[in-house]
């Protein structure tokens, strides 16, 4: 049998100095910043109250809460619940389409390739702090407008997605094709042509794609907008949780995750069907 | 320079020509069937959702003066003519936005610990027993489509009120997405230096400590970092149901129509998320080059 002539460490440490010979501050970088890290971690836990007592009679409750939601059981309030669901799928679904609506103009404007510079800025920016605000707090805003119920809810989901979709349609219009739109410039074609033939046909598979997703995601945000009274299955979940109904709690959440797993399957079988199988992966 | 283009004699043209036409028409039609199913999904949500375009149309002129209203103080001037007046409570802001960030890092960090437990267990190529894998996948799944707040809401009654509640949702939450993004991740990577490991007899975890955890660390640390700028978002909000952070003030702030206070509130979180997201994405591309960003 041959054997592997053993190493001599010498001779290596020679020819990969870079391996053995790292400077002190290489060496000690990664070790240093996982304990600054941890010592950030460990102060945290400390000042936000963390004692093991407290978590553990936490746990011991949280145990007892879990018992008593088994087995789930609406009592007598199931169509109300239906009722509330529907309306959180209505909420999700036309806060989404109201705004990819508002979305798709603004988006133009923080485009690379359609704008200059001084324009996209500030559009950016302004999108930007519109999605730095919490979809609630957009709701609790609304509340104050138009009052409790679920137009609160969609003008809220509206609003917040308004900023996400600005800034991912103008990077789906940012990354398209230019050739196409020098094609539509070349025989005669104005600006408006060039954004209606160059640019939205490659576009608009792209963000049909995102639009269903947000569907789907908002779905969960819609279910939660209840919680400050903007309407759907939220607002019962929070009222059941306030009164202790934990055989309701649970049969709520059964609700959402199935409407969330039937949302995502269909949005999911849309998807392909547009943009194909491979624009997913 | 002369080019000739070819043209067909009109017998083969008008063939082709209505081949064409089908095939477009077919196209158009399904597109318009398309349109009106989501149409009229459209207008059952709408009617679902209580739309009334008669009260939107008369609130709208709320929803601008609003913004008005939070832009002036209670003197009638606006609020950028006296930072004093208009940041009245920043001591108490600042301290609350800084236990806000420190609940998304404590709640960032528990959950990619978790995640990082599990989830090699719930990738395809390394998880040990395909019945664990199950497991592990619905459980990711549970934590991840389960609202925060509504994890928040049931941890303030085991927990009580306070920032441990926001915690522990945050956490639960951020192991359930994070889990997720870091099995797939583990999935992509090249099985090859694990065969080589396992041929030298080595255990499970030596397999997964010396062959998969060099490929994907830098993907770990790029994701968490990601998820601890959502959490930020998050934690601005959990205060709503008592569970620490700004979110109380703000609460209190707009249901009480402290109008000058919810706007420098809302200022100050979105300076605040500005920062988290600046700071985290020169990290990203320092620690992992300019592709990394996106």
């Amino acid at each position: 049998m041959n054997q592997v002539p053993a190493p001599d460490p010498a001779q290596l440490r020679a020819r990969y100095p870079q391996v053995f010979d790292r400077p002190a501050s290489a060496r000690l970088a990664t070790p240093l910043v996982a304990l600054l890290a941890f010592a950030i971690f460990v102060f945290g836990l400390v000042d936000l109250d963390f004692s093991p007592t407290r978590f553990l009679n936490g746990l011991h409750q949280l145990g007892w809460i879990t018992l008593l939601m088994l087995p789930p059981d609406p009592g007598s309030s199931l169509p109300l619940y239906l009722k509330a669901l529907g309306e959180t799928l209505s909420i999700a679904l036309l806060g989404t389409t109201l705004a990819a609506l508002a979305a798709l103009p603004v988006s133009l404007f923080a485009a690379r390739n359609i704008v200059p510079e001084i324009i996209r800025f500030p559009v950016r920016r302004f999108l930007d702090s519109i999605r730095g605000v919490d979809t609630l707090i957009w709701a609790l805003v609304w509340i104050n407008v138009v009052g409790l119920g679920p137009f609160a809810g969609v003008l809220a989901i509206a609003v917040s997605d308004f900023g996400a979709f600005g800034k991912l349609f103008s990077e789906a219009i940012e990354g398209a094709d230019q050739k196409q739109v020098e094609g539509i410039r070349a025989s005669g074609g104005s600006a408006l042509h060039e954004i209606r033939f160059g640019l939205m046909p490659q576009v608009l598979p792209v963000i049909a794609g995102q639009v269903l997703y947000f569907i789907e995601s908002n779905t969960r945000s819609a279910t939660i907008i209840g919680i400050v009274g903007a309407g759907g299955i939220g607002l019962q979940l929070a009222e059941q949780i306030r009164v202790l109904e934990w055989q309701k709690v649970s049969f709520l959440i059964l609700m959402i995750l199935m409407a969330v797993a039937a949302i995502d399957w269909i949005s999911s079988k849309l998807r392909f069907a547009i943009i194909g199988r491979r624009a997913i992966a | 320079m002369t080019s000739a283009v070819a043209i067909l004699p009109s017998q083969q043209l008008a063939a082709l020509n209505e081949a064409y036409r089908k095939a477009v028409a077919r196209k158009r039609l399904r597109l318009a069937l398309g349109a009106l199913v989501f149409l009229a999904a459209l207008m059952l949500a709408a009617f679902g959702a209580e739309v009334n375009l008669k009260t939107f149309f008369t609130y709208l002129g709320n929803f601008v003066s609003y913004f008005d209203r939070i832009l002036k103080l209670d003197d009638g001037s606006r609020v950028w003519t006296n930072f004093g007046e208009w940041f009245w409570g920043w001591k108490k802001w600042l301290k609350l936005l800084g236990e806000t960030v420190l609940i998304s890092y404590v709640g960032t960090i528990t959950g990619a610990a978790l995640a990082f437990l599990l989830n090699f267990f719930a990738a395809e190529n390394t998880s040990p027993m395909p019945w664990l894998r199950f497991v592990v996948r619905r459980l990711l799944e549970f934590a991840r489509t389960v609202p925060g707040i509504v994890f928040a809401l049931i941890f303030v009654i085991a927990f009580g009120l306070g920032p441990m509640a926001g915690v522990l949702a945050i956490a639960i939450h951020s192991t359930g997405a994070l889990g997720k993004l870091f099995s797939e991740i583990v999935e992509n990577a090249d099985m090859k230096p694990v065969e080589g490991v396992r041929s030298t007899g080595a255990s499970w975890v030596s397999c997964m400590r010396f062959a998969v955890l060099p490929q994907v660390v830098a993907g770990y640390a790029s994701y968490a970092l990601l998820r601890f700028e959502i959490n930020v978002r998050e934690a601005s909000v959990m205060g709503f149901v008592g569970a620490g952070g700004i979110g109380q003030e703000l609460v209190v702030a707009i249901r009480k129509f402290y109008y000058s206070d919810v706007s420098a509130i809302l200022v100050t979180i979105i300076i605040t998320v500005f920062i988290i997201d600046i700071g985290t994405g020169w990290l990203r591309s320092r620690l992992f080059g300019k592709e990394a960003r996106t």
